[in-house]
C-alpha cells in the first residue's frame, strides 16, 4: 500500500465532513489524517485526506468520492508536485537545567516556543511528516509531556489553482 | 447533461424508469423548456412541501402521518393533484413508491413522521439504493428548536439514511422546502436513480414561508455525465465486430434508461448471444432467439457457460454482482471485458473493464450501433456460427426444468410457469425474496421491461405484497400478481388492508412451501439436512397458522387455496376473474423442491450444477 495525498472541494454545508469520513469507513478505505478548513471562497471548503491504498483501491475512493452530491473536485497531489505540511504543538519538559538543550533543538529545527512556564515549554512546529518525526526524536529525551498534532495539507506547486474551475461551477450553479 | 462547467441542470426528470419512444424524453425537454411560473405566494411550510410535490409532478403519495408530519397532513388532505394511500406500515409505503415508480416511469414518493416511522422506511430505501429506484422520502423531523435533546420521536434519520441514499436533506428553514425538495427529485431521477430523502423539521412546517416555483437548482457537484466517449465507443464496436465468442451481458441499467428498444437492435446486428441479470429479465424478449436466460447463482446452464467461455464480455447496466460472477478471480477468465454504466464508480469496482464507457445506456447503443455497422461494413459480419453450436448444445443438453415432487404436493415451478402462462406477457409479476423469486424469474417468460420487478440487491423478504400494491396504482390498467413465499408474506401482508380499502386489486400468489424455503434448502445442501428455524407450519397437513385464506378473507380480500395440480389452472382463472378486490391464492406446494441449475456461494461458476451432484462436464464441449 502506498500513501496517497487527496484535495476534495466540497461545498460548504452542515454535515459534509460526516458524508466524506463515513464513506471511507463504510467502504473500508483506511484514512491516515483527514484535515479540513475553509478556502479563499466561502462556498466552498477543502478537506485534505492522506489514505494508504493501492493504485485500483485510490481510484474507487476517488470514484465513490465523486458520486457524493456534495463533493465538487478531488485532485490527487503528488509529494513532488505539492507542499504538504503539518502542524504540531509539543510541551516538552524544560527546567533550568534542560531549557538550553531544548531551545537549541527549537532552533535546529526552526520551530518556535509558544508558552513557556518554569517546568515546561510548548513548541509549535510546521513540516512535513519526515522533519516533524525528527523533531519529536530529538525532544525525546528532555520528557514529552503532551503532543497534539494536525491532519496534512496540501497544495500544488506552481501559479495553477485547484479551485479555479470549482469556482466557476458553484458561481455558475448558484 | 455534459460532464464539465455547464449550467445547472435541466429542473424536471427526463428520465423515465420504463423504455418510453425516443420521442418521449424530448417531449418532456420541452414541457421543461418552458416551465410554468408559479409563485410567490405567501404559505406555510406544511403548504410549501405539498405545492412542492405538486410541482415536482408527485401524483401519489404513499404515508402514515405521526406527530412530526402532521401539519403536513393538513394541507395534503385539500390537494387535488396529489393522491395520498395510507399505508399499514412505513416499510409498505417505501416498497409501494418504489413499485409504483417501477410501473410508472416516475419518481415514487413516500410519507412518514418522524422516529420510528422514519427508521421503519430504512429497509425500503435500503432497497431502492441497491436496485437504483427513483424515489424521494419525505420525513418529519422534531421541532429545530429540539434537534440533538433526545426528544420524543427523534432519530438522526440524514445520519441513519446517509450510507443508503443517493443523498440526504435536513430542513429547518422553511425557505428551503421548494428548492430542497426540486433537488431530490432531480437527484433520485437522474444519473444512476436513487432514493432522496428530504427530513423536515416540524418547527419550519409550522413557520410562515414564500413559495414559487420552478427552483432554482444548485449542485455544483452533480453533474451525471450521459454522453459516451466516441473512442471508447469505437473500441466497443471493433471488439463486437472481431470477436469470436462474445455476450452481451444485459444488467437492469438497461431497463432503467428505457433503452430495451436499442438494445434488441444491438442484439439483432452484433448477433451476440445475450444474457439478462435477475434486474433486466425483460429488458430483452425471453422469446428472442439469441436469449440464453438469466446469468448467475440460479441461472440457465448456457447464460453461465457463455460467460465463463466467453472472448469478449460487454457489460451494459450490469455491475459484476457476486450473485452472478460467483468466485470473482475465476469469472469470465477468458473475456476481454467492455463496460459501459452512467456510474464510473461501478466501472472496475469488481471485474477490470478493458473497455470502460460512461454514460446513459440509450446513449451508449445508439452510438454504438453506428459505429458496429461501420466496423461490419469494413471486416464482414463476425462468423459466430462455431459460438451458437456451442451455445445451443448448452440450452438443448442442460434446459431449465424440474422434476414432480415426490411427495405428491405440489411443484411450486408448475403454478409458476402456469401463472405467468394464463396471465400473459403483458401482466406486472413482482417477487419477493427466496426460492419462488428465482422460480419466477426463471420460469415466467418476460417479453417487456417492466413486466418483472423484484428486490434484487439488497434481497428484501417482504417486497412483494406492497411493490406489487405501488406497481398496480402506477400503471391500473395491468394485472399486476404478487409472486410471494409464505415467509415473506408474513412480513409484510398488512397492504393488504390498504390494498382492499383503495381498491388495489393485485393478486396475490403464496408459494406455501411452510417454511423459509431458500434457507431450507441451503440446510438441505450443506447442514447435513438440520432444519434449524425453518419451519413455518403454515402448508399442507401443518396447524396453518395462519390460515392464509382465512387472513384474505379477514382483510376483505378473496381468499383461494390450490392443492392439487388438477386445480392450479382453474384456480389461477378464477383469480384472473376477479378485479374489484384483491385475491390471496394459497398454493401449498411441496417443501422439498429445490432451485436449479445452482452455484454455490463462493464458488466458480464452472461448478454450475445442472441439479443435485450433476454438472456439466466441459471438457467435451471444447
Amino acid at each position: 500500500m502506498t500513501r496517497h495525498t487527496l484535495s476534495v472541494l466540497v461545498e460548504n454545508k452542515p454535515g459534509v465532513l460526516t458524508r466524506v469520513a463515513g464513506l471511507f469507513a463504510r467502504r473500508s478505505f483506511n484514512i491516515h489524517s483527514l484535515a479540513v478548513g475553509p478556502t479563499e471562497h466561502t462556498e466552498i471548503s477543502r478537506i485534505t485526506v492522506v489514505v494508504d491504498v493501492d493504485a485500483l483501491p485510490l481510484e474507487q475512493v476517488t470514484k465513490q468520492l465523486n458520486k457524493l452530491v456534495n463533493v465538487i473536485k478531488i485532485v490527487e497531489l503528488e509529494d513532488a508536485a505539492s507542499v504538504q505540511r503539518e502542524l504540531l504543538l509539543v510541551k516538552v519538559k524544560a527546567d533550568v537545567t534542560q531549557r538550553t538543550g531544548v531551545l537549541e533543538v527549537v532552533q535546529l529545527f526552526r520551530a518556535h516556543v509558544v508558552d513557556v512556564v518554569p517546568d515546561t515549554v510548548v513548541i509549535e512546529a510546521t513540516g512535513g511528516p519526515g522533519k516533524l518525526d525528527a523533531l519529536l526524536a530529538a525532544l525525546e529525551p528532555f520528557g514529552i509531556r503532551e503532543i497534539v498534532q494536525s491532519g496534512t495539507v496540501a497544495i500544488g506547486r506552481g501559479s495553477r489553482s485547484i479551485t479555479d474551475r470549482a469556482l466557476e461551477r458553484v458561481s455558475r450553479s448558484a | 447533461m455534459v460532464q464539465g462547467p455547464h449550467p445547472a441542470p435541466p429542473r424536471t426528470a427526463v428520465r423515465p424508469v420504463r423504455p418510453a419512444t425516443e420521442a418521449a424524453p424530448r417531449a418532456a425537454e420541452a414541457a421543461a423548456a418552458a416551465p410554468r411560473q408559479v409563485g410567490p405566494e405567501r404559505v406555510t411550510g406544511a403548504q410549501s412541501i405539498v405545492r412542492s410535490l405538486e410541482e415536482a409532478g408527485a401524483e401519489v403519495v404513499f404515508g402514515i402521518p405521526g406527530g412530526a408530519i402532521l401539519p403536513t397532513y393538513d394541507p395534503l388532505m385539500d390537494s387535488s393533484r396529489v393522491r395520498h394511500i395510507l399505508v399499514r406500515h412505513e416499510q409498505g409505503g417505501g416498497h409501494a413508491a418504489a413499485g409504483y415508480a417501477y410501473a410508472s416511469g416516475k419518481v415514487g414518493v413516500t410519507m412518514a413522521t418522524s422516529g420510528p416511522g422514519a427508521t421503519n422506511l430504512v429497509t425500503a430505501i435500503a432497497d431502492a439504493n441497491m436496485d437504483s429506484v427513483p424515489m424521494v422520502a419525505i420525513t418529519g423531523q422534531v421541532g429545530a428548536s429540539m434537534i440533538g435533546t433526545d426528544a420524543f420521536q427523534e432519530a438522526d434519520i440524514v445520519g441513519i439514511t446517509l450510507p443508503i441514499t443517493k443523498h440526504n436533506y435536513l430542513v429547518t428553514d422553511p425557505d428551503d422546502i421548494p428548492r430542497t425538495i426540486a433537488e431530490a427529485f432531480h437527484i433520485a431521477s437522474t444519473g444512476r436513480p436513487g432514493p432522496v430523502l428530504v427530513d423536515i423539521a416540524k418547527s419550519a412546517m409550522q413557520a410562515t414561508t414564500t413559495f414559487s416555483w420552478p427552483q432554482d437548482i444548485s449542485l455544483p457537484g452533480y453533474h451525471p455525465v450521459t454522453k459516451p466517449h466516441v473512442k471508447q465507443i469505437r473500441e466497443a464496436a471493433r471488439l463486437l465486430a472481431t470477436s469470436r465468442r462474445p455476450v452481451l451481458y444485459v444488467g437492469g441499467g438497461v431497463i432503467r434508461a428505457g433503452a430495451s428498444d436499442l438494445l434488441r437492435r444491438l442484439t439483432d446486428l452484433s448477433g451476440a448471444p445475450v444474457v439478462t441479470t435477475l434486474m433486466a429479465r425483460g429488458a430483452l424478449p425471453d422469446s428472442h432467439p439469441q436469449h440464453l436466460g438469466m446469468p448467475g447463482m440460479h441461472g440457465t446452464v448456457a447464460a453461465v457457460a457463455a460467460l465463463q467461455k466467453a472472448d469478449l464480455v460487454v457489460a451494459l447496466g450490469a455491475r459484476f454482482d457476486d450473485r452472478v460472477t460467483g468466485l470473482l478471480s475465476s469469472f469470465a477468465p477468458n473475456a476481454t471485458v467492455v463496460h459501459a454504466d452512467i456510474d464510473p464508480a461501478e466501472i472496475g469496482k469488481n471485474k477490470r473493464a478493458d473497455v470502460p464507457i460512461v454514460g446513459d445506456l440509450r446513449e451508449v447503443i445508439a452510438d454504438l450501433l453506428p459505429e458496429l455497422e461501420r466496423e461490419q461494413a469494413q471486416h464482414g459480419r463476425p462468423d459466430l456460427e462455431a459460438w451458437w453450436q456451442q451455445l445451443d448444445a448448452w440450452r438443448e443438453t442442460f434446459p431449465l426444468g424440474f422434476d414432480e415432487p415426490s411427495d405428491g404436493h405440489l411443484a411450486p415451478q408448475h403454478v409458476i410457469s402456469r401463472i405467468g402462462e394464463i396471465s400473459g406477457p403483458e401482466s406486472i409479476y413482482v417477487a419477493g425474496v427466496g426460492q419462488h423469486q428465482m422460480w419466477a424469474a426463471q420460469f415466467i417468460k418476460y417479453e417487456r421491461p417492466g413486466a418483472w420487478v423484484n428486490s434484487g440487491g439488497l434481497g428484501t423478504m417482504g417486497f412483494s405484497v406492497p411493490a406489487a400494491m405501488g406497481a398496480k396504482v402506477g400503471d391500473p390498467s395491468r394485472t399486476v400478481w404478487a409472486i410471494d413465499g409464505d415467509g415473506c408474506f408474513q412480513m409484510t401482508n398488512q397492504e393488504l388492508a390498504t390494498c382492499t380499502i383503495n381498491e388495489i386489486p393485485i393478486k396475490v400468489a403464496v408459494i406455501n412451501n411452510s417454511s423459509l424455503g431458500m434457507v431450507r434448502q441451503w440446510q438441505t445442501l450443506f447442514y447435513e439436512s438440520r432444519y434449524s428455524n425453518t419451519d413455518l407450519h403454515t402448508g399442507h397437513g401443518t396447524v396453518r397458522v395462519p390460515d392464509f385464506v382465512k387472513l384474505a378473507d379477514a382483510y376483505g380480500a378473496v381468499g383461494l387455496r390450490c392443492e392439487t395440480r388438477a386445480d392450479v389452472d382453474a384456480t389461477i382463472q378464477r383469480a384472473m376473474e376477479i378485479d374489484d378486490r384483491p385475491v390471496v391464492v394459497d398454493f401449498t406446494v411441496s417443501r422439498d423442491a429445490m432451485v436449479w441449475p445452482m452455484v454455490a456461494a463462493g464458488v466458480s461458476n464452472d461448478a454450475i450444477q445442472y441439479a443435485r451432484g450433476i454438472s456439466p462436464a466441459w471438457d467435451r464441449e471444447d
